[in-house]
């Protein structure tokens, strides 16, 4: 029966076959305010449902923290976001317009998602600059990237971003000598090169020293505006340095939504985070 | 493509390729112009066999490319370099015409020998030089092009893509060892007579082979350099060491590796045509999975992720393998084997790790701690 049904799918009247589709259009739309919609995912591991019933909206411009237990779900959700992870159920959109659910990890990540990695991965042998200059923003095809010259103006976007994150001394360093808190701000500036409208960032503090944390909690408000922020973290005054909402994750799905007291002071997340 | 700036920074590149230049000159004429009796002469047997190296070296320049630039370990470029060759083999069994021992003017003696009536469809065309020369970069870069395509977009990495490269030159192994289909089985393509209207024995055309050989050498390193001093090259390390990194700042991965692995079975395949002639046959040995791990070999000795130091690793272990097997024939896997745990244990950057140290020992080692990413 499942190849009759298939065979029906097929020949739909109303639909429009795949490869006859117009390619995607990658342009974000945001006029309806947010930027990110997703709803009624899950996603199970060999039975484990580590993303269940999930609905979230993150507005276009704004700085989400969000924060959970160990196994709540935060990085399977961003590997949703980014295409790593396909959910079984559920849609995500990005924008009005685009379906992330039908696009790979490098097309969402040229439509504007930026993701930081738990674990700070930048290219070790390549020195500073090299790393900010693979991640610009612009054609990526094997052949441009061959002929692609450097502009002055390419040349000026890395030193402004150098200057953002702080990292101009070193820009001849290789990326690999740099310290922990550096390659977590290395790994932030390759996301700004690429001009994305939404910034993933898995644990930006982990093993940062207090100066450090503060540094980070500086530059990542000054990103909110133009760009749309989401920060997983477990440092509960890091959060507190910069959200002005925030999301609690419980079991693949939102426990609560709110402000940082108002999180706080619910008696589900008390329960979640201190036990009874 | 601007000469200077493929060289610029690269020491070692323009030491060869001034060393290369040389050699082409030098050779050559202390072979024509001196007579065998004054003791610079330098016999037709040593030009072939330089040809041989030189060929080998360009091997290991493509073998590098992948493996120094991409992290892709391929146990079997020997399957490309085999098919290149092949497809010389078969443009120079087209050239014998009537003159082998059945004499007979169509088909080739294996043919005969195998009571075929007619030239099975994939000889047809070889009888034209051009064909042939296309066919040398067509087949290993098809290939290539669909093994790649299949095992890059199933995202297999590491020592698995590894063990398939293996399996795919040991399948072809045994399938060309068959006299069904038609390459002449075990015994392969030899007792090859012209090239291009030349006779392949004479003095002359084997210097003319030679120099192509260096030719072919200089300019397949001087485009893996192009690529290597490109951004492209630099998203080919980025995908090497962070490859997760590089998908999410939106390159396609599997496009890139497919590029690189497929330009580089390409030059594998000149390399092998180039073989053919000097040494004089093909046969289904060349893909055995040792060749393609004694070619892993040279480029580890000589040094990864330099292109030159592929090279050296080239020449030297070849050198090392005809100065053994003539001495101490038994001794030669024993000092290879050895040779490969003393330059893993001591250089693992290889030659030309061991070069680049001592030119630059006064200023800090920070270069020394970068050869452990494998």
């Amino acid at each position: 029966m499942k190849t009759l049904d298939n065979l029906r799918q097929t020949m739909r009247r109303d639909q429009v076959w795949d490869f006859m589709q117009p390619p995607v259009n990658l342009q974000l739309d945001v006029t309806h305010g947010n930027i990110l919609y997703l709803e009624d995912v899950s996603v199970s591991f060999d039975g484990f449902k580590a993303i269940n019933d999930l609905n979230l909206y993150i507005e276009a411009g704004e700085l989400r923290c969000i924060i959970g237990p160990n196994g709540a779900g935060k990085t399977t959700m961003m590997d949703i976001i980014t295409g790593k992870t396909r959910p079984d159920t559920g849609s995500a959109w990005f924008g009005q317009r685009i379906d992330l659910l039908g696009l790979s990890e490098a097309e969402i990540a040229q439509a504007g998602i930026g993701r930081k990695f738990q674990k700070p991965t930048v290219f070790e042998q390549h020195s500073v600059f090299e790393n900010l200059e693979l991640a610009m923003a612009g054609p990526k095809d094997v052949w441009s990237t061959f002929t692609a010259r450097l502009t002055g103006e390419q040349r000026d976007r890395i030193d402004e971003v150098l200057g953002i994150i702080g990292l101009s001394e070193q820009i001849h360093d290789h990326a690999g000598a740099l310290s922990h808190g550096q390659k977590q701000w290395l790994e932030i500036g390759m996301l700004l090169m690429q001009r994305p409208h939404l910034l993933l960032v898995d644990e930006p503090v982990a093993g940062m020293t207090h100066q450090e944390m503060d540094r980070t909690a500086e530059l990542l408000t000054s990103l909110a505006g133009e760009h749309s922020v989401v920060v997983v973290e477990h440092d509960m005054d890091f959060v507190r340095s910069i959200a002005n909402k925030v999301t609690v994750l419980h079991q693949g799905s939102v426990l609560a939504e709110g402000s940082m007291d108002q999180v706080q002071n619910d008696p589900r997340v008390i329960e979640v985070y201190l036990g009874e | 493509m601007n000469l200077a700036r493929l060289l610029t920074n690269d020491r070692g590149g323009q030491v060869f390729l001034a060393i290369l230049v040389l050699v082409a000159v030098l050779v050559p004429v202390l072979n024509l112009a001196l007579p065998e009796s004054n003791p610079l002469h330098v016999p037709t047997y040593t030009v072939t066999l330089l040809g041989k190296y030189l060929t080998y070296a360009l091997l290991a320049v493509a073998v590098d490319l992948v493996w120094g630039y991409l992290g892709i370990l391929s146990l079997g470029h020997g399957a490309f370099f085999a098919l290149g060759g092949y497809a010389m083999g078969m443009y120079l069994m087209r050239q014998i015409g009537d003159r082998g021992v059945y004499g007979n003017p169509d088909l080739p003696d294996f043919m005969v020998f195998l009571n075929w009536q007619e030239l099975p469809w994939f000889w047809s065309g070889f009888d034209q030089f051009w064909f042939a020369a296309l066919m040398i970069l067509l087949v290993p870069g098809v290939l290539a092009f669909v093994f790649g395509w299949l095992a890059f977009r199933s995202r297999v990495t590491g020592v698995y893509l590894s063990i398939i490269t293996q399996a795919l030159t040991y399948a072809l192994m045994l399938a060309f060892f068959r006299n069904e289909m038609g390459f002449g089985g075990n015994n392969g393509l030899t007792d090859f007579k012209d090239i291009l209207g030349f006779d392949i024995q004479s003095d002359a055309t084997r210097i003319g082979l030679f120099l192509a050989s260096a030719i072919a050498l200089a300019l397949g390193y001087l485009l893996c350099r192009a690529i290597v001093t490109s951004r492209l090259g630099r998203v080919a390390v980025a995908i090497r060491d962070a490859e997760d990194r590089t998908r999410f700042i939106g390159y396609r991965v599997d496009h890139y590796k497919l590029a690189i692995f497929t330009v580089s079975a390409m030059l594998s395949g000149v390399a092998g045509a180039l073989y053919v002639p000097q040494v004089g046959i093909i046969n289904p040995g060349e893909f055995s999975p040792l060749n393609s791990i004694e070619m892993v070999i040279w480029v580890a000795i000589g040094g990864r992720n330099t292109l030159y130091g592929a090279v050296i690793g080239a020449i030297l272990v070849n050198y090392g393998k005809t100065y053994f097997t003539g001495v101490l024939p038994e001794a030669w896997l024993f000092a290879l084997g050895g040779l490969f745990v003393f330059v893993t244990l001591f250089l693992p950057q290889g030659i030309a790790g061991l070069l680049r140290r001592r030119r630059q020992k006064p200023p800090e080692q920070t270069d020394t701690a970068q050869g452990d990413t494998a």
